[in-house]
């Protein structure tokens, strides 16, 4: 029972890899209708006419501007942090074999929450701009602590421990946040929004930071992506089988930390993504990482894009944040899959 | 297969099994409770001598034996009893909760949280307290009791398809936890007066409760603390995984079934009790494994006590960092559990080597 539920949840068949391009081919399409929803529509809806001039005859029109300045960083961005976070999320369920685990168990999140909420406390003075940076610095400086802090400890397994002092040093921060906007209750509201994650009022600046930093990352954890599928089996198997184990995890943090930590110094911290997205293209795909990557892309960007969509839609014209919107979107999607799987026994 | 023979295979196994580590680790392991035991009754006894206005010892004797100075009587009787008692009931189920969660998933991370307890509980305190007028506030210890209740079993239905797969039950609660959870932020979000109650709900905090509180949790924590501690050995089996138990003869899905339901009370009474105080239910099962090992006989006591202490040590702190204000329970056993948690992870490791 266990070798025919592996087979079917798709250890590399012939016959598997038809699925697996249906499926990209139709999130794909679903990503493409996604983003042309998300430029079209907004406090302004622009014609189809307006898009199209865009590329060919670009007039710096008032719409044409909007849609420049506006409506294209910002799905950009919902696109890449979407990816991002998906497939951080399955990286780092691959290293730390645990299957509750995703980039915030790492204490990224916290640690760049940590980081803004600290900056506008402590320095309200500083502008905006600043923000992604100490977010960005706040993530790697807590997944710096984490990793070693989890060296230090030479006892069991590494990824246990790994996940423990993860969870422990995020609490800690969490608490920190936590903290400052109890007793800080004049800042509270502001916050709260960037704290529930969100992709409004990015401009082209943000967008191409954005880019520059996951294009690379993306393109490096596909590299990766067969090594980690062996890293599943467990650290033994996997170096019998030639791999240079703390090598490869190394790297493959490295590449979660890039990922995930630009992802929220620019979006704020949305957990929903990273943890349940690869698990949703595990259900549709199967076991193997070469797939589960690419796929956690796609589904990531199409979930964060729907997410988008719907959060200038829940109460208008004001916006919702759009990590809120994405866990209430993903989880019935999720629920389906979760409960579709093994109808056949 | 009569139930004392399946009993008497399991401790057969056990026996096998764990014979040279008990005559070596029993004694240490009973001492380990017995320091544990010590330091929750001197935080308890900290607890009512401290605070606010101190009341020396004498007086604290004097009062206990029926007589005394009225004033002390009144703040101790009334106050400080009721919210010692809480504060150690909370801890224990809550750690009790996690470390049954963690066998039945077999996962690490797992705490109350995991099965979106917390959060169902959260989403339905957060409601009463924003979105009803503020003279409902009394609601709001029922209200989350409801939700982590209704969110419990919502999740098991949803992850039921022929029998529980723990990481599906995992999966889903996570989903759902996550789902509740945005729920919350879009009602905090919508701003109001009682936001800032509602952040010291959902961090946890002892303040203000009394003896209705207690007498709500007294049943659920007394009936449901001795279930558990008798299904320690079904747990050691459990961690085995699902074949080897069955194998051994356990009924698996009833015995599953039984401890989600303990859990889940364990963890909706305590949440709604006193917030939610999450971090408990993770950390003080890990601390209990580091001290006497994985046998749920001895593990679901020790980390029913390190619960306790944790939750009363930090009730303590938060009472007297700033006298006047009280800084909520849930963000100080964070504060402080979590750097004494990986020192003890460094510690253990280290003697281990």
């Amino acid at each position: 029972m266990m070798m025919k539920a592996s087979q079917r949840d798709g250890i590399p068949g012939r016959g598997s890899h038809r699925r697996l391009w249906t499926v990209v081919t139709a999130c794909g399409l679903l990503l493409a209708v996604a983003i042309l929803i998300s430029l079209r529509y907004g406090s302004t809806t622009l014609s189809v006419r307006v898009l199209y001039d865009a590329i060919f005859h670009y007039t710096p029109s008032r719409e044409q501007l909007i849609l420049t300045t506006l409506r294209l960083p910002r799905v950009v961005v919902t696109v890449l942090v979407g990816a991002n976070l998906g497939v951080a999320g399955a990286l780092m369920q691959a290293i730390t074999r645990n299957s509750l685990a995703s980039p915030s168990v790492f204490g990224l999140n916290a640690g760049a929450a940590f980081a803004v909420v600290c900056m506008t406390m402590l320095l309200p003075g500083l502008s905006a701009a600043w923000r992604v940076y100490g977010a960005f610095a706040g993530a790697l400086g807590t997944a710096v602590l984490v990793y070693a802090l989890s060296h230090m400890i030479r006892w069991g397994k590494i990824e246990l421990n790994m996940t423990l002092v993860g969870v422990t040093v995020q609490a800690f921060l969490a608490v920190g946040t936590q903290a400052m906007l109890i007793f800080n209750e004049s800042k509270t509201e502001q916050l709260l929004f960037w704290l529930a994650g969100s992709v409004v009022g990015n401009r082209t600046y943000e967008a191409s930071v954005l880019a520059i930093w996951s294009l690379p990352g993306l393109a490096a954890a596909a590299w990766l992506s067969r090594s980690v599928s062996v890293l599943g089996l467990g650290d033994e198997l996997a170096r019998g089988l030639g791999q240079r184990v703390r090598l490869l995890r190394g790297a493959a943090l490295a590449v979660v930390v890039v990922l995930a930590g630009v992802s929220v110094s620019i979006a704020g911290p949305i957990g929903f993504v990273g943890l349940i997205v690869p698990h949703m293209a595990r259900y549709i795909l199967g076991l193997d990482y070469r797939r589960i990557i690419p796929a956690s892309a796609l589904l990531g960007a199409l979930l964060l894009t729907l997410a988008d969509i719907g959060s200038r839609w829940i109460s208008f014209p004001g916006e919702t944040p759009v990590g809120i919107v994405t866990a209430l979107l993903g989880t019935p999607f999720f629920i389906y899959l979760a409960r579709r799987r093994r109808t056949g026994q | 297969m009569t139930e004392a023979m399946r009993k008497e295979q399991g401790r057969d196994l056990s026996n096998v099994q764990l014979t040279a580590e008990r005559r070596r680790g029993s004694r240490q392991q009973w001492l380990v409770l017995l320091g544990l035991a010590s330091t929750l009754l001197l935080v308890a006894l900290l607890s009512l001598v401290l605070g606010a206005i101190s009341i020396p010892p004498a007086e604290m004797a004097a009062v206990l034996l029926g007589h005394g100075n009225p004033d002390y009587r009144a703040i101790l009787l009334d106050y400080r009893l009721a919210r010692v008692l809480i504060g150690a009931l909370i801890g224990a189920g809550l750690s009790v909760a996690g470390t049954v969660i963690q066998t039945l998933l077999r996962n690490p991370l797992a705490s109350p949280g995991t099965l979106g307890i917390t959060a169902g509980a959260g989403l339905g305190a957060v409601m009463v307290a924003l979105l009803l007028p503020a003279s409902m506030a009394g609601m709001m210890s029922p209200a989350a009791m409801v939700g982590g209740a209704a969110v419990a079993l919502a999740i098991y239905f949803i992850a039921y398809r022929g029998g529980i797969d723990p990481i599906r039950l995992a999966l889903v609660g996570v989903a759902m936890g996550a789902f509740c959870s945005a729920g919350i932020d879009l009602i905090l979000l919508r701003g109001s007066a009682n936001l800032a109650t509602a952040l010291v709900w959902l961090t946890g905090s002892l303040w203000g409760r009394g003896w209705s509180e207690l007498f709500g949790l007294l049943p659920w924590i007394g009936v449901l603390l001795p279930v558990v501690w008798r299904l320690a050995l079904q747990l050691d089996l459990l961690q085995l995984g699902e074949a080897a138990a069955q194998g051994l003869g356990m009924r698996v899905a009833a015995i599953r079934l039984l401890l989600f339901c303990a859990v889940v009370g364990l963890a909706g009474a305590s949440v709604s009790a006193a917030g939610t105080i999450g971090f408990v239910g993770l950390i003080s099962p890990h601390m209990a494994r580091l001290l006497v090992g994985g046998r749920h006989r001895i593990l679901l006591p020790t980390a029913a006590l390190c619960g306790s202490s944790l939750v009363l040590a930090a009730d303590l702190c938060g009472r007297l960092l700033r006298p006047p204000l009280e800084i909520p329970a849930g963000l100080i056993i964070s504060a402080v559990g979590a750097p004494f948690f990986i020192y003890l992870l460094w510690r253990v490791s280290r003697k281990r080597r």
